[in-house]
């Protein structure tokens, strides 16, 4: 790795300001991503502010409201385990679960879950091929390359890369919210909002600028968390990044869906909701396969798959069907 | 504050924005590596270790190269392979992806601190017991994670081999799918793997 230095930090307020001086510094917590980044030379920061003793920031509250407050500093292996999270949405403990190896989720932080960059080749590439996420202005390798991967949706010329993370697509079929303490002071970020799409701009990720220090994830009481689940297709088993995931959860009527709602992982830039479908499902039955099939195809119309990854686009449809079945089974 | 110096802590030291009082050791080292330096300790294998390194340098290559405790191997060094796994706090974790600087205070076991008075783990011996290595460059890594991995069992942790998450988890629920899926973050080249969780089952069964 490149030589930069390291201090730590233990009030919110004194990290967030030598963060908004400094454009060289990067915050530190679990590291699972950022020092992959750096050894990969994607990321170069001069300073590294290490901010696990901010206090209070690792708690997992179970709200009397039936919702959830989960500190940024949580670790992944400590929210999965939690009962209640278990309980009120297992689709978030399973989302956690399918991620990573036992090791990287005693270490990684929820923060930096949700912050983690994500896995194309040509991003994470030390020979530094063209990337606009990487050197913005250098091209997309992946755009006519290797795409296998990448997205279906929502994709530009200038970056065609998914989203590595299981619990966004979780967070995002939830509704979840970003708690986001800045210079200005602290904001709630709806996760609709929280990734973005590449555009013109694919080296912005998501809605978090320089200054902002993210405290917390909160999850809303939902008809539809206990009837939650998470699925994931990948190349093996375990350890490994998503083809394809989707999060269902679903509130019903005896077998009728009286609400759905779904988001798929590793088809685009972002978690991607499948508001379409969600109404489409409204009132079908968990066990009329063809009208379930057809709901979730109103979301597909706009699918856009790249040279290599035609089979997301049928793959995808049916892991969204098979999550919301597993998860009408829980409701 | 930031306390990147010694005024809190008494140890963790690092350069960038630290204020300096002209008597701090790292600027020495400034002058003469170009390169900030971190003065630390942690507790290893039972044993306070003062340390001076890099912020850079990485818990792995700290163990290995400033405690010569090579038993952690190195082998991807991105982790992707689990080799390097050690416990700090008793959690299981890879050295490779923290950095030492971070460790100050912290508690941290290696393959070479889990005998007991000359007695081998009860998961070192099930390795032996049932030949769960052919090169055994992946073993320690793979000891380290088992040892923890039956801790977070005990402690009712469920994994994504478990069939409903919203169940209570415990240590009879061991099977060996869920051995398997809890150590996939440790690959074996030779592909050892039935040999492994029989072992792992077997510490399991007996701990």
């Amino acid at each position: 790795m490149h030589p930069f230095a390291l201090s730590r930090v233990d009030d919110p307020a004194a990290a967030i300001a030598a963060h908004v001086r400094d454009p060289e510094v990067a915050f530190i917590a679990g590291g699972t991503d950022l020092i992959g980044l750096m050894k990969d030379r994607a990321a170069l920061p001069a300073r590294l502010l290490d901010i696990n003793g901010l206090p209070g920031m690792a708690r997992i509250e179970a709200l009397a409201n039936g919702g959830l407050r989960i500190g940024a500093l949580a670790r992944m292996s400590d929210v999965a385990a939690d009962t209640e999270v278990r309980r009120r949405f297992p689709v978030i403990a399973e989302a956690l679960l399918f991620a990573a190896s036992g090791q990287l989720r005693n270490m990684a932080s929820m923060g930096g879950n949700i912050m983690q960059r994500t896995r194309c080749a040509y991003f994470r590439d030390e020979d530094d091929p063209p990337c606009n996420k990487r050197r913005p202005g250098s091209g997309c390798s992946a755009l006519h390359g290797f795409n296998r991967n990448h997205a279906i949706f929502g994709w530009s010329d200038a970056c065609v890369a998914t989203n590595p993370s299981d619990l966004a697509v979780a967070l995002a079929a939830l509704d979840a919210t970003v708690v986001v303490r800045g210079p200005a002071g602290e904001r709630t970020i709806p996760f609709a909002d929280f990734h973005r799409l590449p555009g013109d701009t694919p080296e912005r990720d998501n809605a978090v600028e320089r200054g902002d220090l993210i405290i917390a994830i909160e999850v809303p009481a939902r008809a539809e968390g206990r009837g939650s689940h998470y699925l994931k297709l990948r190349d093996r088993q375990s350890y490994e990044f998503a083809l394809v995931s989707a999060a269902a959860a679903v509130a019903v009527d005896g077998r009728r869906i009286r609400t759905a709602r779904l988001a798929l992982g590793g088809v685009a830039h972002k978690p991607w909701r499948l508001t379409a479908a969600e109404a489409a499902l409204r009132g079908a039955s968990l066990d009329d396969i063809t009208a379930l099939k057809l709901a979730i195809a109103t979301s597909f119309t706009d699918a856009r798959p790249l040279a290599d990854n035609a089979f997301k686009v049928e793959l995808a449809q049916r892991i969204a069907r098979s999550a919301l079945v597993a998860a009408g089974a829980r409701a | 504050m930031i306390k990147p110096d010694r005024e809190n802590t008494g140890r963790l030291t690092a350069g960038g924005d630290a204020s300096s009082d002209g008597t701090d050791v790292r600027d020495e080292h400034a002058a003469t590596h170009g390169a900030p330096v971190a003065h630390f300790s942690m507790t290893v294998n039972g044993q306070v270790r003062a340390m001076t390194v890099e912020p850079r340098t990485t818990l792995l290559d700290a163990l290995r190269g400033e405690l010569g405790l090579t038993g952690t191997k190195k082998a991807c060094d991105r982790g992707e392979c689990g080799a390097c796994t050690v416990h700090i706090e008793g959690r299981r974790v890879l050295s490779c992806m923290t950095l030492a600087a971070m460790q100050d205070g912290k508690r941290i076991t290696t393959i070479e601190g889990l005998a007991r008075d000359g007695n081998l783990h009860p998961l070192q011996a099930a390795f032996i017991e049932h030949d769960g290595f052919q090169c055994g460059f992946c073993t320690s890594g793979q000891i380290m994670s088992a040892v923890a991995m039956i801790e977070e069992a005990k402690a009712g942790w469920p994994s994504a081999a478990t069939a409903d998450v919203r169940s209570p988890f415990v240590v009879a629920d061991l099977s060996d799918a869920e051995i398997r899926e809890r150590m996939s973050g440790n690959l074996c080249r030779c592909a050892c793997y039935p040999n492994i969780v029989d072992a792992v089952a077997e510490a399991a069964a007996g701990s």
